[in-house]
């Protein structure tokens, strides 16, 4: 569905690429992680999906069709993208915001039959049709991610990308996002969710990929990735990896570094 | 919005009757209906009609030039007097003044050109910042071109003779006193090709007002968009500066106003924005040859005078 193929990108004055020859992909009716410490090169991939940044070699296909072919609404009936950070200049209300997900498939003077309907579907499958009516600016952080994921639902794209979708939510709402994300992969489509954290990965997603400084250091089950001697290497940072005791999955648990007095 | 253009055209009307001939209510219908007698007709028609026309053009020109700044660099200070044009537009027209020159079409096309060479410069420096050239980009350029265009005209008017410099000063505060059915011809030609255009490119500026990486994952080329957005709504100021000088607060104040009465989506935005701005034209222009008469008060002072208290108070409001 999405495929990033042998992408190498660099940025203009940086000493090394920030991805270099990575190949990843995110199938149909799976949810694929992408984990990796900060400065991994997760969400570069991911504005190279949205044509931000030019890949210096390799390339990122959609359905097949390489993504720099595509025009950039093209691309947004096809993939649904939640990135990092974004922030309206300008207040809205929390339903016009999610509307905008209607906007790559309105007609030229906006006509979409399915808009409303869309809209509507989606706030409730992300349970924020409380908050529709409130204004953007006066949503809690959590509030907010949460109408963002309504946004890319109400797009309707086979393909869904989410860079930290978890980020300001608590222990519940994280939990509801992911079996949200879940969810929409079991209905057939392809998911991909960049996320630091790994606990919750390891319950959910069918693949997760961990790259470290701009390449790939795993790609497998979370079990084959969810290991410490992978982890510790890539993190730089002593932990060990137990089963968490109600579903088995493979749980990360930081260790605090011993403290040593010369 | 009904209520929006019945209050333009209400303002309209009065501006038509009121000046130091005062025309009756009766007497202005039958001027419009093509009757009454002929200095009535002449006053109605050639020396206040085109005038109030104009001021429609140029409020309408501001508020939706506004407002599509305001969306597309993401800041609610932008307005197009701020952003080099008019600093441009101001140079073209100083430099004939201060050369002598008087004719109100060369100073128009002058302004124009002076307007038109800032905003390509802006647009050349954004360009070659690279690739992630952004809202902040446009917008500081757009205040240094401002900036520069200010100190040359400062350095052009030191030199000149104190008629050429008056005569520029009263340009740069703006007036509809010199206003023709010609100067509604072109300003009325450059909007009809410019507003049909940024009405049409109005969703882009609800996805570009969430930020780049955000509006491109909502199908739209934010650099493109934006540059596009920028180049036509800078024209279209340029050609209101050319038609009645520098009119300033307008397109800073409107946008905030139709924003508050229209909601988020930027084509009702812009729409009530036009309206809105053509009404508070029309009534400033109205305030600027009445208040004092005969003589006439500068219009960028009155739309400033009447405008900051409603903005300040807009502000109060804002939560």
């Amino acid at each position: 569905m999405i495929a990033w193929d042998r992408v190498t990108i660099a940025y203009p004055g940086a000493a090394r690429p920030a991805v270099e020859g990575v190949s990843l992909g995110a199938a149909r009716g799976a949810l694929t992680a992408v984990v990796g410490p900060n400065g991994s090169g997760k969400s570069t991939l991911v504005r190279a999906l949205l044509r931000r940044v030019p890949t210096r070699a390799g390339c990122v296909r959609v359905e097949g069709a390489d993504v720099t072919g595509l025009s950039q609404r093209d691309l947004a009936t096809r993939v649904a993208v939640v990135v990092q950070r974004e922030e309206p200049a300008f207040p809205m209300r929390a339903i016009e915001y999610v509307a905008l997900g209607r906007a790559p498939h309105a007609g030229a003077w906006g006509g979409d039959a399915r808009g409303a309907h869309a809209v509507r579907e989606a706030a409730a499958m992300a349970g924020v049709e409380d908050l529709l009516e409130r204004r953007t600016d006066e949503l809690s952080g959590g509030e907010w991610q949460r109408i963002r994921l309504a946004r890319a639902i109400a797009q309707e794209c086979n393909a869904i990308v989410l860079d930290e979708p978890t980020t300001f939510l608590d222990i519940a709402h994280e939990m509801a996002a992911f079996e949200l994300l879940a969810g929409l992969a079991r209905r057939g489509r392809a998911v991909l969710a960049v996320s630091h954290q790994l606990n919750l990965v390891s319950r959910f997603a069918d693949r997760v990929v961990l790259l470290h400084r701009g390449t790939v250091a795993a790609d497998g089950t979370p079990d084959e990735v969810m290991r410490a001697s992978v982890l510790e290497a890539v993190y730089q940072w002593p932990l060990v990896v137990s089963r968490d005791p109600a579903v088995g999955a493979p749980t990360l648990v930081p260790l605090r570094r011993p403290t040593h007095h010369p | 919005m009904l209520v929006l253009v019945a209050v333009l055209g209400a303002a309209a009307l009065v501006a038509l009757a009121v000046g130091p001939v005062a025309i009756a209510p009766a007497e202005l219908w039958r001027v419009l209906a093509g009757g009454a007698d002929p200095v009535t007709r002449a006053i109605v028609l050639d020396v206040r009609a085109p005038r109030v026309a104009l001021a429609v053009l140029v409020g309408a020109s501001l508020g939706l030039s506004g407002g599509v700044l305001q969306g597309a660099l993401r800041n609610p200070l932008a307005e197009p007097y701020l952003l080099g044009v008019s600093g441009g537009a101001a140079v073209g027209a100083v430099v004939v003044v201060s050369m002598g020159g008087t004719d109100p079409s060369l100073l128009a096309l002058a302004a124009f050109g002076g307007g038109l060479a800032a905003v390509v410069v802006v647009i050349w420096v954004a360009r070659a910042s690279g690739f992630q050239a952004d809202a902040r980009v446009l917008l500081m350029a757009g205040v240094v071109v401002g900036a520069f265009a200010n100190a040359v005209i400062m350095v052009l008017l030191a030199g000149a003779p104190a008629e050429a410099a008056r005569g520029a000063l009263w340009w740069m505060m703006g007036s509809l006193g010199a206003a023709e059915w010609r100067d509604v011809a072109r300003l009325g030609l450059v909007l009809a090709l410019a507003g049909p255009l940024l009405l049409h490119w109005a969703r882009d500026l609800d996805a570009l007002a969430l930020g780049h990486d955000a509006a491109a994952a909502l199908g739209v080329s934010p650099e493109r968009a934006g540059r596009q957005l920028y180049l036509v709504a800078s024209l279209l100021a340029a050609g209101t500066v050319a038609a009645a000088g520098l009119v300033g607060f307008v397109g800073l104040l409107v946008p905030h106003v139709a924003r508050a009465l229209a909601g988020a989506r930027h084509r009702a935005i812009l729409a009530v924005s036009s309206i809105a701005g053509a009404t508070l034209v029309v009534g400033a222009d109205l305030a600027a040859r009445t208040v004092r008469a005969p003589s006439e008060l500068p219009l960028g002072a009155v739309t400033a005078v009447i405008g900051v208290p409603f903005f300040l108070s807009l502000l109060r409001r804002m939560r």
